[in-house]
């Protein structure tokens, strides 16, 4: 059980009754795991329509260390194209690495990966996918990523 | 101790060996208050010597701490305010001076230092404050201890030293710990470190200090030997001067290296030659089959195709390039005449066939200096389990043959003589493969062979039988001072024509 149930607890209630829009909590039974559905809200015609699912992983020490964050696949969930987010559903944003701070939480996580491909006109992986797939470790917090511009 | 080691003279009058500990003095030890032996006036550094210094953990500290002090004096600013701009500046005095002094504000900003700083300093304090909860962990409870910086992004007292803790034990960051408000990047100092952190990690925060200092001074480098604590302050050469100097140089462990890469002892190599000759024994590796008749090279990645099929259509399966088996020439100019080559003599297959010739004729080449470099890295591990079988034999023979343990160390320096010219023979073949020939590499090649051979001669001394070695005790000694003789004479004159620039090289050196 992580140390900061308490604050795992409140980041529940927040996201269950103040729901950032395109943001829902799918499954969150215990302070291990929680899944999040997130859709993109502007038109872009890349994700228009679609839901995909977001699994967040809570070590011990969460929010001092940050969460393990990936998409994962399920019925009717894909994993998003976008030239920062690898076909295993890993993710490269600096929020989850370098960039992360304890006060970030599961909520302001998911609207960065949101507001990521709401911004994204390229229907293309990162051009390193096929190697990067081949051997990345099951965790991608133990990927060393070398962030790509984030303009993109 | 003396360089006397360096000097095999005079050992036949009683002198003692000491070039395990040879210790490269220089008539520049004037700046190192009170460290380590004072070297003789009279020690004159040999051409492929560098003056250096072994420092402690302590030494090191002291340095910085008077690196601290005279920067807070110039710019009248705290010490912890100044060990995180030289943090942020990498230790480099000048630069910090020079930038602070155009605008210091910005500089503050920049390095994460509050620019209320200093004088009217304000005290950090971990204390309770009315109505407070925590944002990271959610904790309101009164009474609840907190602390903030300056910029009042207040967390309460057990998250932040989680917080501290994990920066400085699981990511081993020292230099640039912020504070863990939203984006705000305020540098937590050494005195907001110490009043929060316990103490081991407080302890490990300054160990992480330390290393930062060395890391980022050119002229100070880490010892790489396993479990060393030591570092090398060598202040003559710079990244520049590269080369034409190899500098090696010995910590207070013993263990030799290159203060330039780091690697272990190279001379009389340059450290870029060192790098392409690994790389290229790295990505060679399976050069011996590929010699082989069965195999050709696709003729634009050189990647090695085998043939393992009837069909002459191949697809290189690195760079997808198409050719021809019978003539190497491109599968495009085959037109119709599929599976069927009768172009072996048009251009492209010339051109391509020609081409493999020369690589081929450089792979032997290459080969011929790989061996002599392998056989001796091979033989050394090969004379060092020698040694160590003959020194056993010796200890159990000192009982019956009467002979002390003073009177055996003959052969324990032969033993690290033949290991030091061994190292250095491996990298004169390394050198040799990238040099070209003129007029100048014969006497370069004159010393290789004569050291190859004295090295092999005290080699085979060492196959001798026990009872026959303990009667050569004299013919070691000669030849142990003569092999160290030629090592030197080859090193010495590499050096310098590494200074006057007599080496070519065959290829671009950067
Ligand atoms: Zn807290
Ligand atoms: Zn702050
Ligand atoms: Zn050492
Ligand atoms: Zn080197
Ligand atoms: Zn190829
Ligand atoms: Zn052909």
């Amino acid at each position: 059980m992580p140390g900061y149930t308490k604050r795992l607890g409140r980041e529940l209630s927040d996201l269950k009754t103040n729901p950032a829009i395109g943001i829902s909590v799918f499954q969150a039974d215990d302070f291990r795991i929680w899944l999040i559905d997130i859709q993109v809200m502007d038109n872009n015609p890349l994700y228009v329509g679609k839901t995909f699912r977001l699994q967040f992983r809570f070590t011990q020490t969460y929010p001092i260390e940050a969460p393990e964050v990936q998409f994962i696949r399920s019925l009717g969930r894909d994993i998003p194209m976008h030239p920062h987010i690898y076909s295993n559903g890993h993710i490269c944003l600096d929020v989850l690495g370098s960039g992360w701070s304890p006060i970030q939480t599961v909520g302001s996580v998911s609207m960065s990966i949101q507001s990521m491909l709401a911004g994204n006109d390229r229907n293309e992986r990162p051009p390193d996918d096929a190697r990067y797939v081949a051997s990345a470790p099951i965790s991608p917090k133990q990927t060393r990523f070398v962030y790509h511009d984030d303009n993109v | 101790m003396s360089d006397a080691s360096d000097d095999f003279d005079d050992y036949d009058q009683g002198s003692e060996f000491d070039f395990e500990d040879e210790s490269f003095g220089g008539s520049d030890y004037g700046d190192n208050e009170g460290f380590e032996e004072v070297k003789p006036e009279s020690t004159k550094l040999k051409a492929y010597e560098v003056a250096h210094q072994v420092l402690s953990t302590a030494d090191i500290q002291q340095r910085q701490d008077s690196q601290i002090s005279q920067v807070a004096s110039i710019l009248g600013l705290s010490r912890e305010s100044v060990t995180v701009l030289l943090l942020y500046f990498k230790w480099n005095n000048d630069r910090l001076l020079e930038q602070y002094t155009e605008d210091p504000e910005g500089i503050l900003n920049k390095a994460g230092i509050s620019a209320d700083d200093d004088s009217k300093k304000r005290e950090y304090k971990i204390k309770p404050v009315d109505g407070f909860m925590c944002d990271i962990c959610c904790e309101d409870r009164p009474g609840l201890m907190t602390f903030a910086l300056e910029c009042d992004h207040r967390f309460c007292y057990d998250c932040y030293k989680q917080y501290i803790t994990q920066k400085i034990m699981d990511e081993g960051e020292s230099r640039n710990i912020q504070c863990p408000g939203d984006s705000c990047s305020l540098v937590v100092n050494n005195e907001g470190i110490r009043l929060i952190a316990e103490d081991r990690v407080y302890r490990r925060y300054l160990t992480l200090l330390n290393r930062t200092f060395v890391q980022d001074n050119e002229h100070l480098r880490w010892c790489p030997a396993p479990n060393c604590e030591y570092a090398i302050k060598c202040d003559d050469v710079s990244t520049k001067d590269l080369k034409t100097v190899v500098p090696t140089v010995q910590c207070a462990c013993g263990y030799r290296f290159c203060f330039g890469c780091g690697l272990a002892d190279h001379q009389p190599c340059i450290c870029v030659l060192v790098k392409k000759w690994i790389k290229k024994c790295e990505d060679d590796s399976e050069t011996a089959n590929w010699i082989s008749a069965n195999t050709k090279e696709c003729p634009k990645c050189m990647a090695t195709i085998e043939k393992n099929g009837g069909c002459n259509h191949m697809t290189c399966r690195k760079c997808k390039y198409e050719f021809c088996w019978i003539c190497i020439g491109s599968w495009a100019e085959h037109g119709t005449s599929w599976y069927n080559c009768s172009r072996y003599d048009e251009k492209s297959g010339v051109e391509a066939r020609d081409n493999q010739a020369k690589s081929r004729a450089s792979l032997e080449r290459y080969l011929h200096y790989y061996n002599r470099y392998a056989n001796h890295e091979q033989s050394a591990k090969l004379d060092k389990d020698l040694y160590l079988r003959t020194e056993k034999k010796m200890t159990q023979l000192q009982s019956t043959s009467g002979m002390s343990w003073i009177e055996v160390q003959y052969l324990a320096q032969a033993s690290a003589v033949l290991q030091q010219c061994r190292q250095t023979l491996k990298w004169t073949y390394a050198f040799a493969f990238y040099l070209e020939q003129n007029n100048q590499t014969h006497l370069f090649e004159d010393n290789q062979k004569d050291l190859e051979m004295a090295v092999e001669q005290l080699s085979e001394l060492f196959e001798k039988p026990i009872q026959e070695l303990a009667g050569l005790k004299v013919t070691v000694m000669d030849k142990t001072a003569y092999v160290n003789n030629r090592r030197q004479i080859l090193l010495e004159d590499t050096a310098k024509g590494l200074r006057d620039g007599r080496w070519w090289y065959q290829v671009e050196i950067k």
